[in-house]
């Protein structure tokens, strides 16, 4: 048996790290308690749909992450979607006309904010708000535009089918 | 014929009977619960005995486990285009079961066997019949600290285990496979909710009362010999093992 002093720092050790295990389970593993490190700024967006997309999500350029989702809001005046990303400091000099679109990663992947670089000199401001938004594509608005589409242009359809809601 | 239903008969009563007296020895233990918590230091060298020493296996198999879930899912996962859900399916299936399930087998070949062993030892020693001679409830005394260090260090191991098979899992696929480690991280923190852990939890505590009670079971009631000794430690690695997975799908039906 060893001398107890060691036992208590080694249980006690244990103990910790149990709990810092657990610590880390709750706030790095589920959404809550996640923050970003504080040298980025943020972009905001407004979709008319933003699909799937998750606080947390990537946000890319050219296939390259540059910064994550922050927040998603439902504004109720302009009934669109406000999206706050947070950008890394390292790309300030983003161009202030850049558009921002909603992408799928992969068949079933997750979704992702891709911007496009537009041509001004001037770049983006934290806190401004993206000039052009795409919004993300909907599997079903798709299928059912292109289902009316052919039905309406099928010889002898007598009423032609009205437009789908969904825009593009 | 006969003779066969006989023994069938026999052998499930005898199994009755084992039930019934693992049943009596859980309640004895419950009652004298609150006056063994008043004694904290036999119960900090359990957890160190249960727990501490432990760590070493536990997260060396973690780290493996996530190694080999960060292989698997990443094959599985590129076959469908969507690796970026890697995160997602390794923490969820390390909270849900496999983080309890393989902590609880662990435990029960780690921690139970040498409970088991040592009560046993106790007991073919007659250290047990001496206490009871000098009027200390070896009860109180040597069982209950050793069943309660199980139960705290349960709960604590399956944390430490998930956590290290995250990041195992994460060596693989993003440091190997180059996963986006972005991903990897965010679609795990869309996907995983508080009652995830939760379940991990409660499975982990659910498995260690019943490891540690039936190491300390089989171990304080091992025929004092040579061979009641081993056959104490087999049966205990042998029920823990079964016992802890029917407790796993009771559980998992129950909460999901």
């Amino acid at each position: 048996m060893r001398s107890t002093r060691t036992i208590d720092i080694s249980t006690g050790l244990f103990v910790l790290l149990g709990f810092a295990a657990i610590l880390f389970m709750v706030t790095q593993i589920t959404n809550r308690g996640y923050s970003l490190k504080s040298d980025s700024y943020r972009l905001t967006a407004s979709f008319e749909n933003i699909g799937g997309l998750k606080t947390g999500a990537p946000v890319s350029m050219a296939g390259v992450t540059i910064g994550r989702v922050e927040d998603i809001q439902y504004d109720m005046k302009l009934y669109k979607a406000i999206v706050t990303m947070r950008i890394s400091d390292k790309y300030r000099a983003i161009p202030n006309d850049s558009d921002a679109s909603i992408y799928t990663a992969g068949l079933l992947g997750g979704q992702y904010i891709g911007l496009t670089p537009g041509g001004s000199d001037v770049p983006y401001k934290d806190g401004e708000q993206v000039i052009m938004a795409n919004d993300a594509i909907v599997l079903e608005s798709l299928i059912s535009k292109y289902l009316f589409n052919s039905a309406a242009t099928k010889p002898g359809a007598s009423t032609p089918a009205p437009a789908p809601a969904a825009q593009e | 014929m006969i003779t066969i239903l006989r023994e069938f008969v026999q052998s499930f009563l005898t199994f009755l009977e084992r039930v019934g007296l693992l049943v009596r020895f859980a309640l004895r233990l419950a009652v004298i619960l609150p006056s063994g918590l008043l004694r904290p230091r036999p119960i900090i060298e359990q957890v160190y005995n249960t727990g501490a020493m432990s760590l070493v296996i536990i997260m060396t198999c973690g780290l493996f486990i996530g190694m080999v879930l960060g292989l698997q899912g990443y094959d599985l996962l590129t076959r469908f285009g969507s690796e970026e859900y890697l995160g997602t399916a390794t923490a969820i299936s390390l909270l849900r079961e496999l983080g309890p399930v393989v902590t609880a087998l662990l435990f029960a070949g780690r921690a139970g066997t040498a409970l088991a062993a040592e009560l046993g030892l106790m007991r073919a020693t007659d250290q047990i019949a001496a206490m009871e001679i000098m009027a200390v409830d070896p009860m109180r005394r040597v069982v209950l600290p050793r069943f309660l260090g199980g139960v705290i260090a349960m709960p604590l191991l399956v944390s430490i285990f998930i956590v290290v098979a995250l990041f195992g899992a994460q060596l693989v696929g993003v440091e190997f496979f180059g996963v986006d480690s972005g991903s990897y991280w965010s679609q795990m923190r869309s996907a995983v909710e508080l009652s995830d852990i939760r379940e991990g939890l409660v499975k982990g505590l659910v498995f260690g009362v019943a490891c540690s009670l039936i190491a300390v079971y089989e171990g304080y009631n091992a025929m004092p010999t040579a061979e009641g000794v081993g056959r104490a430690t087999t049966r205990t690695v042998v029920i823990s093992a079964v016992v802890t997975l029917i407790l796993d799908y009771i559980l998992t039906a129950s909460m999901l």
